[in-house]
């Protein structure tokens, strides 16, 4: 299904007439070539099809909750079952899904074609991140089909170290996957210190890049405390030395801090990403120069920074001092800030654009929306006095899926539309793209809006039964689920079509001045076919071409 | 065998400075790693100051100090072998790579003896923990700390000698030369962290 007829005489694919190298989906077509490859694009389409499944199974998680929630007593499972339920939805979504999602797969696709590079600098490492989330991921599905956890993603102690359900595989399976993480940021930031084009200054380099940057020093810095502290917990299932135990002299409260150390960063792990593809697509559909371009990128790095300092935000009814819980509460606020220089950059760059409402900007505007509304409740749960009546309810699982799953997945799902002539060298259909992203927009809002009010009226979350007065707000969000649901579903179908039937899309379908787009689409296996030379920045809509030239090399 | 130049960098030295970044960057993961455990110390000696004093006791400064010494030795035999490499005397590299790697084996085996008799003094914490005269509430918690700690610390050290055999044979066979020593140094730097943790948790354990 795609905007153009497709004539029949275009069955050998879309390449150009002129005899040059493959492109890198065609450059060897044995699985062993794929399993072997240590090209980055591959390596991200084998990222793209893991979190897919990943998104997939997290979704049905999902939707198995919700169908429990119709009603305020039993449903369709017992007590226990859903317990399972949400701890898997919440492993997989944030271990399998949303923290390899955009920089493993569009970073790993991108950055280096964004720096005029031919690799990153590891491109075995890179291959062995992936080797590693499978093997990790393959772990924890496994304790998932034997008996799943019942913690919560959170894997709280005591409670975490004494429960018969098979916790052990699903935390070791999460620390290996810290691993991919930790290789994969480790990657990002050598490349980009030592693989820019000549020309390419830090301060031409595009915004996607800082936010990766940024992202990179998070995984690398915070990762590593997750893997002690799941380690930790395994150690204690399976020894019992007592580390968390108060009974034993343990300190339960030691596992928060720890977890928190790395897990609200790994928010932002989430987030930056998804921040960066908004700079690069809002700037391409509103066909203007960045507004404030070193403030949008020096604002990335202020997240990384102060993302470090949040963590006890997580702690405030955990028997943490009153002047620590002020004290993170206020640190917390400054995410917000930094948020904010961003949303008022990117309102400005669409002031006065040629704003051209494609698919990936109706995900836009749905991202800045979910982003404001999710940014303005996080500040709400930052202040101490509020989160006390809000803490462990609905209200704060609404906020942070509107943050992760609303502002994150926007930006993935326009990142994926943006770039996805460019990965595949095919267009698919506009129309039920923008009829995909606005079920996909109304969804979000029906299911998590209701949300916000069941937990303003005191429902506690990961509660299996709840007081009648409750259902009707979550037969809503049920419903909101539903929707959800078929927008996916409508944008797997359409995009498969594209995949197989889509027409030509050409090296540059947007028109932007990104570096990206001026590689051959899908791009060879090389990226550029000889020596590149940045002449300007990523957004400069005043020049007709990308600011980058090309030198075929003389040899 | 020069030092190969991979087809994504433009010029050697480039190339160079990535992988030292690289290593660099890894490092900091591992410290990283390790203030967790840090953390964990400074919690349970804040909470059981006394109990950790006496616990402490109970470990042999002597046995300790030997390691240490052993230790930091290998360190320098490592920092030598990377000067031997860089000055195209590859088999004294791996002589010396070779010695680090003993170093490295009379270390964990101090640690054996050490570990053996913890476990006969029935220190080994949580409900194997039956040391008489020891029963105040953080005195299993020390020994929690100290095998979490010196555990993850040995299983660096294998790691380490993992890596070290590896170069040392390289070495030994006469791979490295003045243009062609990255591998050492990378090892090297690896270890020489391996032995960092170590000069932190010998003074924290044995010695308060």
């Amino acid at each position: 299904m795609s905007t153009a007829p497709v004539p029949a005489s275009f069955v050998p694919g879309p390449e150009d007439p002129a005899p040059g190298p493959p492109h890198y989906l065609k450059d060897g077509t044995t699985v062993r070539s794929w399993l072997l490859t240590v090209d980055h694009k591959r390596i991200a389409i084998l990222y793209l099809v893991s979190v897919l499944v990943g998104l997939f199974l997290g979704g049905m998680f999902a939707m198995a909750l919700r169908l429990e929630l119709l009603t305020p007593g039993p449903t369709i499972m017992d007590a226990l079952t859903y317990n399972r339920m949400f701890t898997l939805h919440g492993v997989t979504m944030i271990f399998l899904f949303m923290i390899p999602a955009i920089p493993a797969v569009f970073g790993n696709f991108f950055l280096p074609i964004m720096l005029g590079a031919k690799d990153v600098a590891f491109p075995k490492l890179n291959l062995l991140s992936w080797y590693v989330y499978v093997i990790g991921g393959a772990l924890a599905l496994w304790g998932m089909v034997h008996g799943g956890a019942d913690t919560g993603w959170t894997f709280y102690t005591p409670y975490s170290t004494t429960t018969p359900t098979k916790v052990l595989p699903i935390l070791l399976g999460a620390s290996i996957i810290g691993f991919s993480s930790i290789l994969t940021g480790l990657n990002f930031i050598v490349s980009i210190h030592t693989l820019r084009a000549p020309g390419l200054t830090w301060t031409r380099m595009p915004l996607f890049l800082w936010s990766l940057y940024g992202t990179s020093i998070i995984q690398i810095l915070a990762t590593p405390v997750l893997t002690l502290v799941l380690l930790l917990v395994a150690t204690e299932a399976a020894f019992g030395f007592g580390l968390f135990d108060p009974a034993r002299g343990g300190d339960p409260v030691m596992f928060q801090h720890l977890f928190w150390f790395y897990s609200h960063p790994a928010v932002y792990i989430m987030v930056l990403p998804a921040m960066g593809v908004i700079s690069e697509t809002i700037s391409t559909f509103s066909r203007k120069n960045i507004f404030g371009y070193r403030m949008v990128a020096f604002s990335s790095l202020g997240i990384a920074f102060v993302g470090f300092f949040t963590w006890g935000h997580h702690l405030f009814v955990s028997g943490q001092s009153t002047f620590d819980a002020g004290a993170f509460g206020i640190l917390s606020m400054f995410v917000g800030v930094f948020t904010a220089i961003k949303v008022f950059n990117w309102v400005a760059t669409l002031y006065k654009g040629a704003i051209s409402f494609k698919t990936p900007f109706a995900y836009i505007c749905g991202f800045l929306y979910f982003l404001v509304f999710g940014g303005m409740t996080g500040v709400a749960v930052a202040t101490v006095s509020l989160d006390v009546h809000w803490h462990d309810t609905y209200f704060v699982v609404a906020h942070f899926h509107f943050i992760m799953v609303g502002a994150v997945m926007m930006a993935f799902l326009a990142g994926l539309h943006y770039w996805f002539p460019k990965m595949f060298g095919k267009t698919y259909h506009e129309g039920w793209g923008l009829v995909a992203a606005s079920l996909i927009v109304l969804g979000f809002n029906a299911t998590f809006i209701p949300q916000f009010l069941l937990g303003n009226a005191g429902m506690p979350r990961r509660y299996y039964a709840y007081h009648e007065s409750f259902q009707a707000l979550n037969v809503a969000s049920t419903a909101g689920a539903t929707l959800l649901l078929f927008g996916f579903v409508i944008i797997a179908i359409y995009l498969v079509l594209a995949f197989r039937f889509g027409g030509p899309a050409g090296p540059n379908p947007w028109g932007s001045r990104g570096f990206e787009w001026v590689t051959a689409s899908p791009p060879i296996t090389e990226n550029f076919d000889g020596e590149v030379e940045v002449t300007g920045t990523p957004y400069d809509y005043q020049e007709d071409q990308p600011s980058v030239r090309v030198t075929p090399e003389a040899e | 065998m020069e030092a190969r130049l991979a087809h994504h960098f433009r010029a050697i030295e480039t190339q160079r400075h990535a992988e030292r970044l690289g290593m660099w960057l890894f490092l900091a993961t591992e410290v990283l790693l390790f203030a967790g455990l840090f953390c964990g110390y400074t919690l349970y000696r804040y909470l059981y100051p006394e109990t950790f004093k006496l616990a402490s006791a109970h470990l042999d400064v002597f046995l300790g100090t030997v390691n240490t010494v052993v230790l930091i030795s290998s360190s320098l035999t490592v920092a030598l072998a990377h000067h031997f490499a860089h000055r195209d005397r590859s088999r004294m590299a791996g002589v010396l790579l070779f010695v680090s790697v003993l170093a490295g084996l009379a270390f964990l085996g101090v640690k054996a003896v050490e570990y053996t008799h913890k476990f006969e003094e029935g220190l080994l914490p949580g409900r194997y923990f039956h040391a008489e005269g020891l029963t105040a509430p953080g005195a299993s918690m020390f020994f929690t700390v100290y095998f979490l700690t010196t555990g993850l610390h040995a299983f660096h050290v294998v790691v380490g000698m993992g890596v070290l055999v590896w170069i040392g044979v390289r070495a030994w066979r006469g791979e490295f030369h003045a243009n062609h020593s990255m591998p050492v140094e990378l090892g090297g730097l690896y270890w020489h962290l391996v032995d960092l943790v170590w000069i932190f948790l010998y003074p924290l354990l044995y010695l308060v």
